[in-house]
């Protein structure tokens, strides 16, 4: 739709000849977030060939990363108080915030007040048990892979985990496994959790280098 | 079809829906309590809010065999301090227009006052905003919960 | 002249010619209500409109539908001040379907819409409570055996000097059978007690409406009872080729499923298990009738056209020759999109019939027409045949169906499952949104010229479908071909500009549109008022003194204006940093609104944070109700400006519920100042008014603001993508 609407709006300033009153086209369009939605994931197998340990590692990171900077995982992961939401990763509405303990706001509009144990379809309402926003020290949003790796391996910033405690997390925890069962017509983060785990214990194996930038 | 026993408002009621069905139309078909409206079906408009074990709940969102032992309250239940003095300040200032969300809104507006009895209009904004009003009667519902907050405290 | 034909045309219908059109159209259909509509007489009988119970208690039958515009209170409020009733004995209930007894005075046949309730009824709902009055009075007189004329009545007691005193529920029996008073005195205004008062009346429906209790048509649950709802064409024009209900019979609750002429119905014990019956329906539709271009190709079409000139609707001096002088010539296109009313209540309606006899009830905006529809369909004469109207979760223009589309709908589901089985017409969100009847979608092409300081020329050419073609409003109501309510507003603005020039390409598209709260001025007031700000900006002026130049022949627009003017302090007000103000006035069914907005930008788009507005709707009669509607309609206004539209996908509606059809929420609503200004006029209507300026007014903060002015709406786009 934006891009009708950017044509549409060149199609108007081309439309009105010089010398007459031009303003600006006002254009508060959200754009549309450059979001791809892989669905594969490869498997750590095909990364073997890398030789060079830092050089695997950034590799198989990268292949984890198109799970990070899926919109399943990014849109709770927000930088700001907002989380985003649907595909496009648009502001979520209505307006929430991440709140104590990332449960929303008191009194209200916490997340639980739609989001529950399960994803619901009929009213295309996702859910899990431990829905939450993540803790803005584990924002994601506006960052590079590289960035988020960093952040990812830095105990001050993951929640205090050791490696061992973030693979298993990947591998394990409930609320990332939603990721790749997100219900109604949202897309799917790409791989299964279990390929998306073994991405991240080579990774760590590897000595869990990060990308650059 | 599946026989649920219903704790709403304290009272027991049976109720024999799919187990799929939104708790919202089993209260409203099922259980025969109207006052919790239908406005969007996707927990987009707040009409069909309740508390499920206290915690405000779009009953659309959720299905009734989810519900369980959990205790249902809906507007015709309502009867805290704090419900009254929203209801108060709601005729007071003659909030409603249409009416047909305010069921809805008292029951965001009631749960916000039990947490936060002096709310901000910033406080007010991320726990109403989840409920719209199409006649836009947000100006008196803002004005209507500080008028609560004000005469819960005296 | 004022711009407003419809309302003109409405007026007329009274004793002009259009209202033996009417007359003949009823007629055609059935004879009581032709009876009804020919008749020029008002009813002003008590017996029909108060229902006066022991307790004293005075309950006022409103004519027209309550939907919280409020004409429960506004009725109530004209009957008790001439009864001199005490406000806490008033209540109001909707009157039911009888055109002869309720017709809305404006249009001839009963319903409600364009603002007309308090307009069409101030005169007449007085007479009905001084005729009550005084046969009370003479109740009393005729009990006590003293003069009529030494009893006084005050705050719903009737008392004599001789010690005699009652309330009204004493009396009521034997007044209501009393001959009614031809023409029953009025009070003069000053003797006002709650006309206009502040405070002293306070709404009717408030508490119910806070405790759940309100009752509204999707409430009903009566017993053998079935729920439907029906599955449409996703395209508009498609019809069902074929269908296949096993899947549907199978769900659980799922009583039976038919064809109506609409789609498929699916009848069942409840809403959940309809609706699962529905889906899994497996229909084949004919589209081959269907509407199928998207917005592109209509916007392409629409854009084309209003680069030609269209048919006429007004001109003035001569356009050409002055643009052809120069001077700063300004030439904008203005892109409006359809626009659902999403009424908080989805459409729904309750029938019983049991092949005699059809008792109907819902929120009913049109009772004639859907009387006569509903009459047709299951082949009953009228008088078998009974509407109760109902509160309604609102409507925006939504429930007034000139086509009757419900009504047939609902008729036509009861005939198809057979009589002694009463249904519920269930619409959900995402019937409601992608069901058509929008705002129509259009285009205006404006073109102007200011030469030394002042607008010389002005033209609007205007691309739109009709609302009113093809219904029984078209041969009222069109002028020269075309559809007034396309171009009202923008036929003939207030500002004296020498050479002016209006016209229209009347378009055909396969999409079902309807008016939307305030109709053609949703859309020509925010090109006027865009445009005006423009040239005047162009010219140098200030937007308020500018305006008001150019108003010397319309005092209660300048008044508005000065209104909000002194209202905002608009001379001395220093503007915070970041932001701007921007101003509008506009007449809408002969209502002054002006609204000053300040803004600032966010990312997500403008930010309003106040709004003052100055109202002259004549005479108040309810002042906070009418505070009510400014601040409602503003905000109904500034979420669509910002927010809403409905695009098509190979003519498909995309957006389906308020995830994509983005609508205001409290923490995008501004603070809202309102002053009245005093008026001796006639009372005029303020649900819709209170739409039309707050866009422009938008526009023109933002064009203060250096962002300029939004050529397209939504400003905000992209929720629905």
């Amino acid at each position: 739709m934006s891009l009708f609407k950017n044509s549409m709006l060149a199609l108007v300033a081309g439309g009105l000849a010089a010398g007459l009153l031009a303003f600006a086209e006002p254009s508060f369009q959200e754009a549309d977030a450059a979001v791809s939605n892989p669905t594969k994931l490869q498997s750590v197998s095909a990364f073997a060939k890398i030789k060079n340990k830092n050089e695997r590692a950034v590799a198989l990171f990268t292949e984890a990363g198109k799970v990070i900077q899926s919109p399943r995982c990014m849109n709770c992961h927000p930088a700001t108080e907002r989380p985003t939401q649907t595909d496009r990763m648009r502001p979520h509405i209505p307006l929430v915030v991440r709140g104590e303990g990332g449960v929303g706001a008191a009194g209200g509009l916490a997340c639980a007040t739609c989001h529950h144990e399960n994803n619901f379809d009929a009213a295309n309402v996702p859910g899990n048990p431990k829905w939450a926003l993540a803790p803005i020290e584990m924002a994601w949003q506006g960052k590079t892979l590289g960035q988020i790796c960093t952040q990812i391996k830095d105990k001050e910033r993951n929640g205090g985990k050791d490696m061992a405690a973030l693979v298993k997390h990947m591998a394990e925890d409930e609320l990332v496994g939603w990721g790749w069962h997100p219900g109604g017509n949202r897309t799917p983060a790409p791989g299964t959790q279990k390929q998306f785990g073994e991405l991240i214990k080579a990774w760590a194996d590897a000595g869990a280098a990060c990308p650059k930038g | 079809m599946a026989a649920f026993t219903l704790k709403i408002n304290g009272q027991a009621r049976e109720v024999d829906v799919d187990p799929n069905t939104p708790l919202l139309w089993a209260i409203r078909d099922g259980a025969g309590l109207t006052g919790t409206k239908y406005g969007c079906g996707v927990a987009q408009c707040g009409a069909c809010t309740v508390y499920v074990d206290g915690q405000t709940v779009r009953s659309c969102s959720m299905p009734v065999s989810a519900i369980g032992t959990s205790e249902i309250t809906t507007i015709e239940g309502l009867d805290s301090k704090e419900a009254k003095a929203v209801q108060a300040a709601w005729v007071a200032l003659d909030v409603p227009q249409c009416g047909y969300c305010q069921s809805g809104q008292v029951m965001s507006a009631t749960a916000l006052l039990s947490v936060n009895p002096t709310p901000t209009d910033n406080d007010i904004d991320l726990a109403m905003n989840g409920n719209i009003c199409r006649c836009a009667t947000y100006v008196r519902i803002r004005a209507a919960i500080h008028g609560a907050a004000k005469s819960l405290e005296g | 002249m004022t711009v407003h034909d419809t309302k003109l045309s409405r007026r007329t219908l009274l004793k002009g010619s259009a209202g033996l059109v009417l007359g003949a159209y009823v007629a055609r259909a059935d004879k009581l209500f032709a009876q009804a509509a020919a008749k020029p007489s008002v009813n002003i009988a008590p017996n029909t409109f108060l229902i006066i119970k022991p307790d004293s208690t005075v309950t006022v039958l409103c004519k027209g539908i309550e939907f919280g515009q409020g004409p429960f209170t506004g009725m109530a409020t004209l009957v008790a001040e001439e009864l001199d009733a005490d406000w806490a004995q008033m209540r109001a209930d909707h009157a039911p379907s009888n055109p002869q007894l309720y017709k809305n005075l404006a249009f001839g046949m009963q319903g409600t819409g364009g603002s007309t309730a308090i307009a069409n009824s101030y005169i007449q709902m007085r007479q009905v409570g001084a005729a009550a009055r005084q046969m009370l009075v003479a109740a009393a007189a005729d009990a006590w055996q003293v003069p009529a004329g030494e009893i006084t009545v005050d705050n719903g007691v009737i008392k004599h000097a001789s010690g005699h005193e009652g309330r009204f529920g004493e009396f009521a029996d034997k007044a209501m059978a009393m001959p009614v008073p031809a023409d029953p005195k009025l009070k003069d205004p000053s003797q006002f007690r709650l006309i206009g008062k502040e405070g002293v009346v306070k709404r009717l429906d408030s508490a119910d409406k806070t405790n759940g209790k309100a009752f509204y048509t999707l409430d009903i649950n009566e017993p053998d009872m079935l729920t439907v709802v029906v599955a449409r064409s996703p395209k508009f024009g498609g019809k069902v080729a074929s269908f296949d209900a096993t899947a549907a019979k199978a769900v659980a609750g799922v009583v039976d499923v038919k064809q109506v002429s609409n789609g498929v119905a699916v009848y069942a014990k409840g809403f959940w298990p309809a609706k699962m019956g529905r889906e899994a329906l497996k229909i084949t539709w004919d589209d081959s009738k269907a509407e199928k271009r998207g917005s592109a190709e209509l916007l392409q079409q629409f854009r084309g056209l209003s680069k030609t000139a269209g048919k006429l609707v007004k001109a003035e001096g001569k356009f050409e020759e002055s643009m052809a002088k120069g001077g700063r010539v300004i030439e904008v296109e203005y892109v409006f999109p359809y626009l659902a009313h999403a009424a908080m209540e989805p459409l729904n309606a309750y029938l019983k019939w049991d092949g005699d006899t059809a008792y109907a009830r819902y929120g009913c905006q049109f009772p004639t027409p859907d009387h006569m529809a509903i009459s047709k369909v299951l082949g009953l004469p009228i008088e078998k045949v009974k509407i109760d109207v109902l509160l309604a979760g609102g409507s925006f223009g939504r429930r007034a169906q000139q086509s009757t589309h419900q009504a047939i709908e609902l008729a036509e589901v009861a005939k198809a499952i057979g009589p002694g089985k009463p249904v519920k017409l269930v619409w959900t969100r995402e019937d409601d949104m992608r069901g058509g009847y929008y705002r129509p979608y259009c285009i205006h092409r404006m073109r102007g010229a200011v030469r030394d300081g002042k607008i010389e020329a002005w033209s609007d050419t205007i691309v739109s479908q009709s609302i009113m073609k093809g219904s029984f409003f078209e041969s009222m109501m069109f002028k020269d071909g075309l559809d007034p309510t396309s171009y009202e507003g923008s036929n003939e603005i207030p500002y004296d500009v020498e050479n002016f020039r209006c016209d229209m390409h009347q378009v055909d598209v396969g999409v079902p549109v309807l008016w939307w709260r305030s109709v053609g001025h949703t859309h020509t007031g925010y090109v006027v008022e865009a445009f005006v700000d423009e040239l005047l900006e162009a010219a140098g002026k200030d937007p308020i003194e500018g305006r008001l130049e150019l108003l010397s022949k319309k005092p209660r627009h300048a008044g508005a204006l000065k209104a909000v003017a002194e209202l905002a302090d608009w001379k001395n007000y220093k503007v915070p940093a970041g932001r701007a103000r921007g101003v509008a006035v506009v007449e809408s069914f002969n209502t002054f609104v002006a609204q000053v907005v300040e803004l600032s930008m966010t990312d997500d788009g403008p930010k309003v944070h106040k709004v003052w507005c100055a109202v002259d709707c004549g005479v108040a009669v309810n002042p906070d109700i009418i505070r009510a509607q400014m601040e409602g309609g503003i905000g109904f206004g500034l979420g669509h400006i910002l927010y809403a539209e409905q695009t098509l996908d190979a003519g498909a509606p995309v957006s389906g519920n308020f995830d994509t059809y983005r609508s205001l929420r409290i923490n995008e609503m501004p603070e809202i100042e309102v002053v009245i200004v005093k008026s001796t006029e006639k009372p005029s209507g303020v649900g819709e008014p209170g739409v039309p300026p707050l866009g422009p007014a938008v526009a023109n903060a933002l064009a203060k603001l250096g962002v300029g002015r939004p050529r397209q709406l939504p400003i905000v786009p992209g929720a629905s993508a």
